[in-house]
């Protein structure tokens, strides 16, 4: 079945079996593989993306789900075009803080973290706890995470 | 099995209770269509009923339905939704949010879809959310759980027949009995249930006296 | 011995220290550096069936003077990695070694992996390619600096040509070359020029004095690219006509295919192929989605006589039958019988470490493209030579025709040093199957990877040990019983020695306190459960056995606990270094805020010294919040000291996830988990403020990517002893409620 779906600022048309998880039409179909397969059941974050502009979990979203609307993955973000300014932020403040160890999870992570300072631009530890526990770091980078969020946000 | 036992003794009590109202005719109706939702009024109806059937009997099944895991889970008393027939608190932190639908990235439809997903046992239903605070149940005893269900000021301003809609009707509601996954089931049988909480309601919601 | 046999019988040592670079090797690379261009040009990005010997032309006007280095006419300088990077910063660590000794600008280093050879790239605490044990940047110190410094001297002498000027009045300084008299240029410019330049034999190395960046600061190379998406992984690898496989597995240790029924699969759009492999039944497809969903819908019939079946508490009764015999003697010191005797006061306790599942956050993938002749691996590889050597051997094809592409891994903790090389194996046996010449990728699910084994044991520890009427510490039996790791793997003759593996006793064995009756025995078990390194092996529970045990007799003998272990480790200056260290900066000795406990552990591991301090509270429900580290470690000379800081805070993190919530549990031979729900691991919210501290050292660099892991879950139990009076002999934390004593 065809889908029209805007990713990252493009729109763009998809012909898929309707029940594909995003994850799958984004990594295979679109060749944008920044977004990661990590557990396939919305627990771990790894797959992490906007769906018009709210941080979902694009293993559970599927193809149908989204025609109509707007998608943004990790290269949407970091796109010179669309990157917002917190996004930005972002990336500069975990390059600065070398928050990524093995970095597999880190796209999921900052699409968290640009949701959450989008919505809350100066977060307290108990709204980072909130907001970033469903993105699983295994190397535990958690401790810059945190770190790189509050830098982040001095300077949005 | 015993847990099957005793409901099938419920129900037989329940059957009891709906010809007792039966009985009596237009009374139990009246009750109902005049009931206000206040924990008092229904008080007040539950003793006019008393002599036909004990309150606490006619709630007890639906109680036992509304402790079960899959409806306690999502009225919490604290702003952490439960998983599982343990009822721990949900993993990844999530939290009710301003507006039950859960906090920032963590909202409730980022995971969970119009309906369960067959392959990665993430459940899902129309509007999955928290109820709100003030319909928090958990370790709530059988009276302040009926008064609570029945205050308006809390209920989200449901009267007794919108109450009966809602865990009738809601899809919300009737996941329950279909979670899919290896999740247990409400039981009994959701049209079990609705013969009960509409014995309830029709005479008159009565409330079991508070605890003793 | 033949290249392919390689996977069953490893030379070297595995154990530290680890030995230098001989110079023998050194001359031994240089003099093929002619030839070595071809092998080095390996873009990550190119498409996997093109690669080979069309990359050579890329090295055309490069300085290539040894494996490991190229300078570029445009002015980057490539580091060649000799080891996988799954986080723990090699790439980072060995480029700052490199960028050292040339002088380079951060800006202008790059890296790659290098492509599988055991000569050129070999560890040399294994004598293989490969890397694990902590040994990464210790084994490659000089021989990375000397590449450095080669070419330093070649673009040195380059100039001196060039500016008809003494190569003594040439300095190097971030990337610029200049001379006295103002002229200047930078490696690129010379690069073309410097290559035709002899190459030194012996390069001057640099007065640690000197350093730039070691030390000190060099930032992640690799950090760009992982915050944008752009780094490329196994599962990333895409190529045109590539088919997705996925493979039915066994659901138990053991199981085999009896019969299956693949109709189903076969009707899901998008699925190609349905294969029996050795390993089960692979299914062929052309997008993921397709694979994952027929892999679900495949019907198997399983062949479970030879399976394991016993679940995990049939195990724990198992081995603790045996805590009450003596088993196979790793040490023995003094006379324990008559110690135990004389003792007035005897401390008894015995622990149950459960199975642990790796479970990094990219699943076990490998790419592979066979033609009948020649083939390409691209995976995570994290011993090269085995899964070169095992990829050839189930292709039938010579070591020239397999390419190993080392690419990213999203972690490892252990999980991708396998001995028989399971995930290129596979791989290779459905290419092979399939007989088609496309690229296919490999992919685990995430219930794969929980479910598949390879875990850390299952063991049980017992410790008896006796004070004497001064509170010291008199005898000290310690009874371990759990399955080898080494045992039946190309690594046995490496690590198991007269009935005993090293890996199931260190950290026990060579317990550093100063007692004088000691003994140390282990039951050996046998079992279906395969079983792997995790992230500080033997220490993952011989730290925590030890370490609880040393407060828990503290507090018998009423001693502090710091004070204690200070007073036995008198001739273990490095041990006690880091106690002071991190006890200092804790605060220890200052009252703790009310609600919270305060505990420490100290170990050694992979030859670095680490102490925790963990300040610990309980919540309502009586779980445990940890919430502060603060960790010393002593890992000599410390290369990057962020990067250092960077694994004590995550080997933090992840050993405190298994030791709060981590086990996966059989039940008759099945494993109970399958995801991050049933097996929990560590979130953000759990994760404790951090601080580390290095000490200060001129000794050579050790191992820092697993000493920080063990150390955490004995300092939390020694805080939760402090505080609530409750022994944590059985792990995870989460299997008991914690009531405060206060």
């Amino acid at each position: 079945m065809a889908f029209t779906v805007t990713i990252n600022g493009k729109k763009t048309s998809i012909d898929v079996d309707p029940e594909t998880p995003l994850l799958w039409v984004l990594r295979d179909d679109l060749k944008l593989t920044g977004t990661k397969f990590g557990c396939g059941a919305a627990l771990c974050g790894a797959c992490t993306v906007h769906l018009d502009g709210e941080a979902v979990r694009s293993c559970q979203i599927q193809a149908r789900d989204v025609d109509g609307r707007d998608v943004t993955t990790i290269e949407g973000v970091t796109g010179e075009a669309s990157a917002t300014p917190v996004a930005k932020a972002v990336q500069a403040a975990w390059i600065k803080l070398d928050v990524a160890q093995c970095g597999y999870c880190q796209p999921g992570q900052i699409m968290s973290a640009v949701g959450l300072l989008t919505q809350i631009p100066k977060p307290t530890d108990d709204d980072i706890d909130k907001a970033m526990d469903g993105n699983v770091c295994r190397c535990a980078t958690y401790h810059r995470i945190r770190a790189a969020i509050h830098e982040a946000a001095k300077t949005i | 099995m015993s847990r099957q036992r005793t409901y099938s003794a419920v129900a037989m009590s329940v059957v009891a209770a709906i010809v007792a109202v039966l009985s009596i005719g237009g009374v139990g109706q009246s009750l109902f269509s005049e009931h206000d939702g206040t924990l008092i009024s229904t008080a007040k109806a539950a003793e006019k009923n008393s002599s036909v059937a004990d309150a606490s009997q006619l709630f007890s099944p639906v109680a036992a339905v509304l402790r079960h895991p899959r409806c306690m889970n999502c009225h919490p008393r604290d702003d952490r939704p439960r998983q599982g027939d343990d009822r721990h608190p949900h993993l990844q932190n999530i939290v009710r949010g301003e507006d039950e639908m859960g906090f920032v990235n963590g909202r409730c439809t980022a995971c969970h879809r119009d309906e369960n997903s067959q392959h990665s046992g993430v459940p899902g239903a129309p509007t999955w959310h928290l109820a709100p605070l003030s319909m928090g149940w958990q370790g709530l005893g059988d009276a302040e759980l009926c008064a609570t269900l029945i205050d308006k000021e809390k209920n989200g301003g449901k009267d007794i027949a919108a109450l009966v809609e809602h865990m009738t009707k809601d899809p919300l509601v009737l996941w329950g009995w279909t979670p899919g996954g290896d999740r247990t089931p409400v039981t009994p049988p959701h049209p079990q249930f609705v013969k009960e909480l509409t014995a309830w309601a029709d005479a008159g919601a009565p409330c079991p006296a508070t605890a003793k | 011995m033949t290249y392919t046999d390689l996977p069953n019988k490893l030379t070297g040592i595995f154990a530290m220290p680890v030995p230098k670079p001989p110079d023998e090797s050194r001359r031994s690379f240089l003099k093929i550096s002619g030839g070595v261009g071809a092998g080095l040009v390996l873009g990550l990005a190119a498409p996997l069936p093109k690669l080979g010997p069309t990359g050579a032309q890329a090295t055309s006007g490069a300085l290539a003077p040894n494996p490991f280095l190229r300078v570029a006419a445009d002015n980057t300088v490539t580091v060649i990695i000799k080891h996988l990077d799954k986080g723990q910063g090699a790439a980072t660590g060995l480029a700052t070694l490199v960028a050292e000794e040339l002088d380079a600008d951060h800006a202008q280093i790059k890296t790659e992996f290098a492509p599988a050879d055991p000569i050129k790239y070999k560890n040399f605490a294994f004598g293989v390619q490969g890397v694990g044990g902590s040994t990464g940047l210790a084994n490659s110190y000089e021989q990375y600096r000397t590449a450095g410094a080669t070419a330093r001297a070649m673009l040195i002498a380059a100039a001196a040509r060039t500016w008809n000027v003494k190569a003594d009045d040439i300095t190097v300084k971030a990337g610029v070359v200049s001379h006295s008299s103002g002229k200047s240029a930078t490696f690129g410019e010379l690069a073309n020029k410097a290559a035709g330049e002899s190459v030194p034999d012996k390069p001057t190395l640099k007065d640690p004095k000197d350093f730039v960046f070691i030390g000190k600061s060099f930032p992640r190379v690799d950090s760009p690219a992982k915050v944008n998406g752009t780094a490329l992984y196994t599962i990333d690898h895409q190529f045109d006509g590539m088919l997705i496989a996925t493979i039915a597995r066994p659901p138990m240790f053991g199981a085999k295919v009896k019969s299956f029924d693949a109709s189903a699969a076969e009707s899901i759009k998008g699925v190609v192929k349905v294969l029996p492999v050795p390993q089960g039944i692979a299914i062929l497809a052309t997008n993921t989605w397709a694979a994952i969903k027929a892999q679900r819908a495949i019907k198997v019939d399983w062949e479970k006589s030879g399976a394991e079946t016993r679940g995990s508490a049939e195990l724990v009764a198992e081995y603790k039958a045996l805590l009450d015999s003596p088993g196979t003697k790793a040490r023995e010191e003094g006379n324990l019988e008559d110690a135990f005797k004389a003792a007035v006061k005897i401390v008894e306790a015995d622990f149950e470490f459960p199975y642990l599942a790796h479970a990094p956050m990219e699943p076990m993938d490998c790419v592979v493209r066979y033609d009948g002749s020649s083939a390409d691996i691209c995976t995570g590889s994290q011993m090269q030579t085995l899964d070169h050597a095992t990829a050839c051997k189930v292709l039938g094809l010579k070591p020239e025709a397999v390419n190993l592409h080392t690419v990213w891994a999203g972690g490892s903790f252990g999980r991708r040093a396998i001995a028989d090389s399971h995930y290129v194996r596979e791989a290779c046996d459905i290419a092979k199957a399939y007989g088609k010449a496309v690229p296919i990728k490999v992919i685990w699910t995430r219930e794969d990877d929980i479910k598949g084994g390879w875990y850390r044991p299952l063991y049980v520890h017992r410790i008896k040990a006796g004070l004497d009427k001064d509170g010291t510490i008199v005898a000290w039996l310690h009874r371990i019983v759990g399955q080898s790791i080494g045992a039946g793997t190309p690594f046995e003759a490496l690590l198991v020695k007269d009935g005993i593996d090293s890996t199931s006793v260190e950290g026990a064995n060579n317990l550093p306190y100063a007692i004088a009756n000691i003994r140390v025995d282990l039951h050996t078990t046998k079992g279906g459960v395969p079983v792997l390194w995790w992230r500080s092996v033997g220490s993952t529970h011989t730290a925590h056995a030890t370490e609880h045990m040393i407060d828990m007799l503290a507090k018998e003998a009423g001693k502090d606990p710091v004070a204690f272990r200070l007073a036995m480790l008198k001739d273990k200056p490095r041990h006690a270094g880091v106690l002071k260290l991190a006890a200092e900066k804790a605060g220890w000795g200052q009252p703790v805020k009310p609600g919270k406990f305060r505990g420490v552990a100290v170990h050694e591991s992979f030859a670095s010294f680490v102490a925790n301090v963990a300040d610990v509270s309980l919540r309502d429900d009586g779980s445990v919040k940890v919430e502060r580290v603060v960790c010393a470690i002593d890992c000599g000379l410390a290369v990057n000291p962020d990067v250092v800081a960077a694994q004590m805070e995550g080997g933090i993190g992840y050993g405190l996830g298994a030791g709060l919530k981590g086990a996966i549990t059989l039940a008759g031979g099945e494993v109970e988990q399958g995801n991050f729900d049933g097996y929990d691991v560590l979130r953000i919210s759990e994760m404790p403020r951090v601080e580390v501290h290095i000490v200060p050292s001129a000794e050579p660099p050790t191992g820092v990517g697993e000493p920080g892991t063990p150390v955490v879950t004995p300092a939390v139990a020694n805080a939760l002893l402090s505080g609530t009076g409750v022994r944590t002999t059985v792990l995870p934390m989460n299997k008991q409620r914690y009531k405060s004593q206060s």
